[in-house]
Parts: C-alpha cells; sequence; structure tokens
C-alpha cells in the first residue's frame, strides 16, 4: 500500500520567529516543488505555507520496501527544507511533527476543515489549501492519491462548515458589534453613524463599518480639526462636539470612544433625543475604557447600549460554542479518514484481480444461464462445451490486463493503473460519490 | 351513515396543520430550509383542502359552515391560513410559520374537541352584510393573531439583545426592525379590515333589527376591541409607540380578540352566541 507523509509545523508547535524563517512565499513553493518533483525517490507532493503553519504533504516512491527507506525520505526531505530556506536543520527539528498514513490524512482533513487553526473555523485555510494544490498540480507534483486526497478534504470540510456550528456566530468584537447591528436594524445601509471620540480605535471601527456600506458617518471630536480630518477620510461630515446631541437625532448607530472620564452621554440627554426621534431604535456601541454612554441608557425603551466587556463576553461565548461543534466535527473527520483509508487498501493488486475476475465470472454464469435455458435441444455435452468456450473467451480478454497490473515495480505508478482498472471495469470499492 | 366528504377532507386539512407545525419546529432547531419549505407547502395543501371541505359544505347545506362555534373556529383557522399565506408571500418572515402553525393546529384541534351541535336553521343569518360582516371580521382577527405572533418573536429577540445574552433565538430570528416592520402592516390589514367588518356588522344590524345597536355583549367586546388597536396605532404615529411597548400591546389585543371570540360565547350571551 502506498504511504502518505506529512511534516510540518504549525502555530502550536513553533513560535512566530521559526514560522517566518520556514514560510515558503509562492516563488519558493513553485522552486521547492520543482526540486522536489525531480527527486525519484518522491511520487507526488504538496508544499503548503501560511503565517501559521508550513506543511510538505508527499508520497514516497517504492512504497513496499522496508520502514529504514521511508526514514530516510523523510529525513531527505527535511534536509531539504532546511536547504531551501538555508536554515539549520536542528534549528527547527523539534518543532516538527511527522505524520504517516492514516495520521498523515487525518491532519489534512482537520487544516481543511479549521479545526487546527488558531482561531478555530476560521473560513480562510480551506482556500489557501485549494490554493495550494492548484500550485501542486499545475508544476504536475499531484497524482492519483493527492488528487483524491486534497479533493476528499476539500469536500469534507465544505461538509463541516454546512452541518456543524463551527463557523456560526462572530469571534472577534468588530464583527460581534456587526452582527448585533444586523439584528437590530433590517438594513445597515439605510442607517448612519455617529462616532464620538476621532482616535485610532474610532477609526478601525468605522472601517469594519465601511466594508458594511453605512448611509452616511458623522463625527464629533472635542478637538474640532480631528473630526473634520476623519470625516474627510471617510467621505463622512463633522460636527462640533457640543452639538453631539442634536446630531443623535438623525443618526442610528453610535461609536463612541473618546478618553473623556466622564459620561458622554447621560440618561437625561438620552430620554430627550428620543423623544425627538419619536423613538427610533439607537444602538450604542461603547468602546472606550472608562466607559463614554451611560449604562443607564440601555433602560431607555429601543435603546441598546453594548460596552466593550459586553461584546467581549458574547465573543468568549460564542468560541466556547464553537469548541462544542468541534466534537461533531471530529467524528465526521474520523469517518472520512476511515473511507479514505479503505479506498487505498483497494489500490493494491491482489484485490483489484480478485474483484475482476470475480465480475468476469458472474458475467459469463449469468449469460450462459439465458442463452442455454431457450436451447433444449442442446445434449448435456454441447451445454458443457458451450460453457467452457465462453469461460475461456472471459478469461483470456482479462489475462493480459491482469499480467499487466501484476507487473508491478519498473517505476510506473501502480495507484494509477489500479485506479484506472477499477474505473474502467466499474469494480465498485468505497468510491461511491 | 357513510362519512361525509366535507368533514373527510377537514379531517385530512386537520392532519396537514399539525405536519406542518412538526416541519416548522425542524426549521427552528436545524434552521434548515427544506423543513421551512415542507411546513408552507403542508400550510398551503391544508388551507386548500379546507376550501374545499367549506365549499361541498356550503353548496350541500345551502349555508355557509358558520353555525356554531365549532364551525365558526374552523372558519377562523381558515382565514389565519390564508393570511398567513398571503404575508408569507409579502414579508418572507419565515419563522412567523411556527406561530401561524401552532396556533392553526390548536384552533383545529378545538373543532374536533368541541362538540359539532346541530346547527338551528336561523334564516337571518344571511344576505349580503351578513357575509361580508364575517368575513371581514375573520380576516381582520387573523391578520391581528399574526400581528401577535410577530409580537411574541419580537419580544423574544428583543429580550435576548436588551440582556446582553443572545440566546437560542438571536441566529433563529431577524432584526427587530423587520419584525416591527411586518407586525405593523399585519396590524394595520387587521385593523382596517376589522373596521370595515364592524360597519357592515352595523348596517347588517340595522338592516334586520331595525337598529344599529343593541348592548349585545360581543357588540360590546368587539368596540372595545377596537378601541384598543385605534389607542395603539393613534400612539404609534404621534407618540413613537414603536417595538416593545407596540408587540406587547398587539398581545394584549389579540388576547383580547380570543376572550370575544370563545369568552362570550361561553360565559355571557347575546346574539352573537351559537346556542339560546
Amino acid at each position: 500500500m502506498p504511504d502518505i507523509i506529512l511534516i510540518g509545523l504549525n502555530h502550536k508547535t513553533a513560535p512566530i520567529e521559526l514560522r517566518e524563517k520556514l514560510s515558503f512565499t509562492s516563488e519558493e513553493t513553485l522552486s521547492a516543488l520543482e526540486r522536489l518533483k525531480k527527486d525519484p525517490d518522491i511520487k507526488e507532493v504538496l508544499v503548503f505555507s501560511t503565517c501559521n503553519r508550513t506543511e510538505v504533504l508527499f508520497i514516497p516512491e517504492t512504497p513496499e520496501t522496508v520502514d529504514q527507506t521511508q526514514t530516510d525520505q523523510t529525513g531527505k526531505t527535511i534536509e531539504f527544507i532546511a536547504r531551501h530556506k538555508n536554515i539549520k536543520s536542528s534549528e527547527f527539528k523539534s518543532a516538527l511533527y511527522i505524520h504517516k498514513g492514516e495520521d498523515a490524512v487525518r491532519h489534512l482533513f482537520r487544516v481543511a476543515s479549521s479545526l487546527d487553526s488558531m482561531m478555530i473555523g476560521e473560513p480562510q485555510i480551506l482556500g489557501q489549501i485549494k490554493q495550494a494544490y492548484r500550485v501542486a498540480v499545475e508544476k504536475g507534483c499531484s497524482g492519483v492519491l493527492l488528487n483524491r486526497l486534497m479533493h476528499k478534504s476539500f469536500s469534507i470540510a465544505k461538509k463541516i462548515r454546512r452541518e456543524t456550528g463551527i463557523g456560526d456566530n462572530a469571534v472577534s468584537i468588530s464583527y460581534a458589534a456587526i452582527e448585533l447591528a444586523n439584528k437590530i436594524f433590517s438594513d445597515l445601509s439605510e442607517k448612519t453613524v455617529l462616532l464620538l471620540g476621532a482616535g485610532e480605535m474610532a477609526e478601525l471601527a468605522v472601517e469594519h463599518l465601511l466594508s458594511n456600506n453605512v448611509k452616511d458617518i458623522v463625527v464629533a471630536n472635542r478637538t474640532f480639526k480631528n473630526a473634520v480630518a476623519l470625516a474627510e477620510k471617510f467621505n463622512g461630515r463633522a460636527v462640533k462636539f457640543e452639538e453631539r446631541e442634536d446630531a443623535l437625532i438623525h443618526v442610528d448607530i453610535i461609536i463612541s470612544s473618546t478618553g473623556a472620564a466622564e459620561y458622554v452621554l447621560t440618561h437625561d440627554q438620552i430620554r430627550r433625543v428620543m423623544k425627538k426621534r419619536h423613538h427610533q431604535t439607537l444602538f450604542f456601541i461603547d468602546i472606550a475604557v472608562p466607559r463614554d454612554i451611560d449604562p443607564k441608557i440601555n433602560s431607555i425603551s429601543n435603546a441598546y447600549v453594548y460596552d466593550i466587556d459586553d461584546l467581549k463576553n458574547i465573543v468568549e461565548s460564542n468560541i466556547e460554542q464553537r469548541e462544542k461543534e468541534t466534537v461533531k466535527a471530529e467524528r465526521m473527520i474520523d469517518e472520512a479518514v476511515l473511507k479514505f483509508q479503505k479506498w487505498l487498501e483497494s489500490l493494491a493488486v491482489v484485490p483489484t484481480i480478485k474483484a475482476l475476475n470475480d465480475k468476469m465470472t458472474a458475467i459469463v454464469e449469468m449469460e450462459c444461464k439465458k442463452t442455454l435455458s431457450s436451447l433444449k435441444h442442446l445434449t448435456k455435452e454441447d451445454m458443457e462445451a458451450i460453457q467452457r468456450m465462453t469461460q475461456a473467451i472471459a478469461s483470456r480478454t482479462i489475462h493480459d490486463p491482469i499480467r499487466f497490473l501484476r507487473n508491478t515495480g519498473d517505476h510506473r505508478d501502480d495507484s494509477l493503473y489500479l485506479n484506472v482498472t477499477r474505473q474502467l471495469f466499474n469494480l465498485g470499492g468505497p468510491d461511491d460519490e | 351513515m357513510s362519512v361525509r366528504i366535507d368533514d373527510l377532507l377537514l379531517q385530512i386539512a386537520t392532519v396537514l396543520y399539525f405536519l406542518s407545525m412538526a416541519g416548522y419546529g425542524g426549521f427552528l432547531f436545524s434552521q434548515k430550509k427544506p423543513y421551512q419549505k415542507a411546513g408552507l407547502s403542508l400550510i398551503a395543501s391544508a388551507v386548500l383542502l379546507h376550501f374545499i371541505s367549506m365549499a361541498v359544505y356550503t353548496l350541500s347545506n345551502r349555508h355557509v359552515p358558520i353555525q356554531n362555534l365549532s364551525q365558526s373556529l374552523s372558519l377562523s383557522a381558515f382565514a389565519l391560513g390564508c393570511m398567513f399565506l398571503f404575508f408569507q408571500y409579502k414579508s418572507d418572515l419565515k419563522i412567523l410559520g411556527i406561530f401561524a402553525s401552532v396556533l392553526l393546529s390548536v384552533t383545529m384541534g378545538m373543532v374536533w374537541l368541541i362538540p359539532d351541535a346541530p346547527a338551528e336553521k336561523n334564516e337571518i343569518f344571511k344576505g349580503f352584510w351578513f357575509y361580508s360582516h364575517i368575513f371581514l371580521i375573520f380576516a381582520g382577527e387573523a391578520a391581528l393573531a399574526l400581528a401577535c405572533g410577530t409580537g411574541i418573536l419580537y419580544l423574544l429577540q428583543e429580550k435576548g439583545i436588551k440582556s446582553k445574552t443572545p440566546g437560542f433565538f438571536f441566529k433563529r430570528l431577524p432584526s427587530l426592525d423587520f419584525l416591527d416592520d411586518v407586525g405593523y402592516t399585519c396590524l394595520t390589514t387587521g385593523f382596517a379590515l376589522m373596521t370595515i367588518g364592524l360597519v357592515t356588522g352595523f348596517i347588517y344590524a340595522k338592516v334586520i333589527w331595525g337598529r344599529f345597536w343593541s348592548w349585545d355583549p360581543k357588540e360590546i367586546a368587539s368596540v372595545g376591541t377596537w378601541l384598543i388597536y385605534a389607542a395603539l396605532l393613534h400612539l404609534r404615529f404621534y407618540s413613537g409607540w414603536r417595538g416593545r411597548k407596540s408587540a406587547i400591546m398587539t398581545i394584549i389585543g389579540f388576547s383580547i380578540i380570543i376572550f370575544t371570540f370563545i369568552g362570550v360565547n361561553l360565559l355571557i350571551g347575546g346574539h352573537h352566541t351559537f346556542t339560546k
């Protein structure tokens, strides 16, 4: 059976300094693939590198040899990485994990499904893996095994995202705030945002909201000049800090991040404002410490106040929720690994030949039965002769293909031919999609 | 005696209403669209069968099936089903089906539990004004029932957001604004239908009894209900009673409708009751 080997390091095993040193740029990935491809001991290979991980996945040649060869191949690949990145292998060897066979498959599936990510459930990783696979395909480094392995990893990742809550719920503060805004207002593109304070925090918050297309942005700041500058940057308008109460009549979302020691918006102010705006909903996001917005405002009808701690709590409970969902995801991965394992086993020579023989025998028996039952005038000897002849035709037909399959080695890709044979003759197996 | 075809159809419709509840329950928990689609198609088929059943009854008995409490409950369920389909088409508030399917099932359950008392043929329950009165009031009350449903959903969502613990419903319910909008549409539609329904009722009373108003308990309760909804709409326009307060009012309003519908029949009496 062919083996699958995965060598790599990630954010759990290596500090950022080391990950930086071993990270492959896209050009480095290309040149690494080119050189690995020339290695006669490597059949298929893929290099995958993001800011959190660098991994090399490969299928060594001559899988029937003893373990020693494989260890050599692993060592050789590590040395290759060291040479390619110009770093001593002793520097990073302790941070490496080496997975083989089933473990390598499981690891890949977990990475693709974002279970191995720093932020569980983050959606980018799958796209990055797809990109790495595309490069390997373009370079001609991927064969039957990697093709199937990678496609299986994509489909399991999608399935997990679809059927578990692993990608649900916001896990960052700004995203949690936007999610809340979307559950309060039906259409953010019709809503106006008021920024109290023109600092860096305000700027960051607005950048997120802008990607959600709000209608208008109003900036109020104690130093009016800064308010104007920020408003210009986002095509909004600036108002004097003293005018904030009037501005509140026409806005919907307030993001506050001033350095004030006291509340800049009080309960009484908002009560007055609410009347003037006919109790249209107001959503306050207070990211200042100490707080800018009187928490008592939350008790006013149609006013919702979230401070930085409220948002943090939501994010934390969402992260907990995601972790619960991973149990389900791990089970789905176990199933997928098992299925892949079965497919790999079916690629062995002997079971394929047996399946081929069985299929032919079944066809011969069925056809003879059908024909002979309507030829009653034949003697018993005639019937037996016909049966023998049909059998002979069948076994002659598959004689050469079987001889070809038996003749392994010769530096050819057996798994390729076995896979083709199974598909040509529709020999079934665990391939059920 | 052979099974009456209209009864059989009504039984099938009832089963479909109950099944739709299961569909929407599945949708609530799994958030998967096929469940919602199944629930919606079940309600739609049930409403169709319900209509055929009533048509068969009307043709064979030469009067509309609103002769006793059981039949008028059945008619109100039918009106609710139609209204729900209309608002579902109009606003696409999918989760409202949870409320509608439960209310439909409960109402139809009552239809079968309450003895189908043989109707006294009362020749005065006929004519254009009578039927307009009945249908407009039933349609209006169905819309107000849906307003109550969105009110409940609003309060569930609002509670989570206000208390800063977005829970089970946070993901499953749409935004507060949207719920408020749909509730408001249901409310105004229901109020308009009810207003015209009451007017036609008065005209009918004038035609039959020669007077618009006869201090019948249900008349008093209906006008009371109408005043409550009128007040709610007024407050919404002029004092900004939107959101939570409006949601609570629609729930109170609908509770009074239920009381008027059942309570007056069972407890008090008058010319709107079915028993003498």
